[in-house]
């Protein structure tokens, strides 16, 4: 990918795919989940988007994007284990499906920057919205969700991680950030795309999804 | 168990096991193990110097989840085992999980009694303002207006304020976390470990399969707009008021954690056997 090589210009040409291209890839060979289409569900409420950290060199940018993508990954298989323990198994391969795109994006980011081990400290950055620009928010889960709704998730993390990537391209003063910044912008303005693609090709819930005749909450 | 001759630093991933959680999806106690993990190896400790001590509830199943040796003890009682072990083992890193309810209600005897002993432990409490475990019933923290239909028109009940009772008690590490930062919130742990004496990090943690209006949390808490102090009666005036959002650490004492008088180079067993001999 483009911005790797704006980074790292001596990055290994051996990787037959770019971390782009790959997720990329992965996104548009992931066919429609069957379910009998329904009413639109509810959107997702919105949350508040992840300002920019300061970053003020390229090494330093990626190192930001390796953590962001690491962190999504950990997150969307973190939700995967939950919908498998609640027997949700089409939710929880979806999940499981996209934690290792992201997965995949930052062993990539490793590679071409040459990196041995993360670059992040084990607590992880401190970001300036709690959490990572694409990291999905978890008070978003219900165990009777359904693609439609796990593919909202997605949908607003790509946005969420686009809007940061604009963000800070807008206000770096580092051109070689800047470059990788916009870079990364058009990347993720492509993921949305394609999730909004997916979107449409997956059934929407019912308008009672969420009905339950043994609910677990007494409170209701 | 991790061996600790590996020469490669551990990742938070090591401090896990093979078990996967079942808690609710959305549970904010997905984010607090990541926190415990994290935490670990941010401090680089080995997993068998590490031991998780739990009592009973959703947050204490943590545990199980990690790769460290661990305790699920009986409810309330988490804090007692620990502080044994701990004495017996001080070698050992003693990390403490509860909820609002085991350690607030069931336990809230040995919190006070943990806080003024100032074992050195960590004592991180998951707090969702309910017992999600039992299906919904009030907790010491929860709201008195909060209606269900197991708590119809609330229990008109003052909630507990584990902070201030934390910081009245003598513990000497006093923070506040939310689930929903939990990188910020593995660096309180950390520090709390690192802290001597007791240490107390009470967790937000949402609900939001019995309290779904926690869901808004994320949007209420805020970091603390004053840093930590070492000064109790100017931590106790800001917690006077505090509106139970603002995180981060709020009092950092000096005080002289508890020492076992048995023990290495100190009086054996043997010894004490010896007093009650008639």
């Amino acid at each position: 990918m483009s911005t790797k090589k704006t980074v790292k210009k001596t990055a290994k040409k051996s990787a037959k795919l770019s971390p782009k291209k790959t997720r990329t890839a992965a996104l548009k060979s992931t066919k429609a989940p069957q379910r009998a289409a329904a009413k639109p569900a509810a959107k997702a409420p919105k949350r508040a988007a992840a300002k920019a950290a300061p970053v003020t060199s390229a090494s330093e940018f990626m190192a930001h994007a390796y953590a962001m993508e690491v962190e999504a990954a950990e997150r969307y298989a973190e939700f995967a284990d939950a919908m498998e323990v609640h027997n949700n198994r089409e939710v929880a391969e979806l999940f499981r499906k996209l934690s290792r795109i992201e997965q995949r994006h930052a062993d990539q980011i490793l590679e071409q920057m040459g990196w041995k081990q993360s670059p992040v400290a084990s607590a992880g950055y401190r970001w300036e919205g709690m959490e990572g620009p694409e990291t999905a928010d978890p008070t978003e889960l219900h165990y009777l969700m359904q693609p439609y709704h796990a593919l909202q998730i997605a949908l607003h993390n790509e946005k969420r991680a686009r809007d940061f990537f604009a963000h800070l391209a807008k206000i770096t003063g580092n051109p070689g950030v800047r470059k990788g910044a916009l870079e990364m912008r058009e990347e993720e303005a492509e993921h949305v795309h394609l999730i909004e693609g997916w979107l449409k090709r997956t059934p929407k819930p019912d308008a009672n999804w969420q009905a339950d005749q043994d609910p677990p909450a007494l409170s209701d | 168990m991790t061996s600790s001759a590996s020469a490669a630093p551990l990742t938070a991933q090591a401090f896990k096991s093979d078990y996967k959680p079942i808690w609710c999806p959305g549970c904010g106690d997905y984010s607090v193990l990541s926190s415990f993990t994290k935490a670990f190896a941010l401090l680089q400790l080995q997993p068998e110097n590490v031991a998780v001590v739990s009592g009973i509830g959703c947050s204490s199943r943590i545990p199980a989840y990690t790769n460290c040796y661990g305790f699920h003890g009986v409810h309330g009682r988490s804090l007692a085992a620990a502080a044994g072990l701990k004495l017996a083992r001080p070698d050992l890193t003693v990390v403490v999980a509860s909820g609002d309810g085991d350690g607030y209600s069931i336990g809230g005897n040995h919190f006070l009694h943990a806080c003024r002993r100032n074992v050195d432990l960590t004592y991180v409490v998951m707090d969702n303002h309910v017992y999600g475990m039992t299906k919904g019933q009030p907790s010491p923290t929860t709201e008195p207006d909060w209606e269900s239909k197991l708590s119809p028109e609330g229990t008109g009940l003052r909630e507990f304020n584990p902070l201030v009772v934390a910081l009245a008690a003598g513990a000497n590490f006093v923070a506040r976390g939310f689930a929903g930062d939990p990188n910020g919130t593995a660096e309180l742990i950390a520090q709390a470990i690192k802290a001597p004496g007791f240490s107390f990090v009470e967790v937000l943690s949402p609900c939001i399969t019995f309290r779904p209006e926690q869901r808004e949390w994320k949007n209420m808490v805020r970091p603390a707009s004053v840093p930590s102090t070492d000064d109790a009666a100017l931590a106790a005036r800001r917690l006077m008021t505090d509106d139970g959002m603002n995180i981060g650490v709020l009092y950092k004492g000096g005080r002289k954690p508890y020492q076992s008088p048995v023990g290495k180079g100190k009086k054996q067993p043997s010894d004490l056997e010896q007093e009650f001999t008639l």
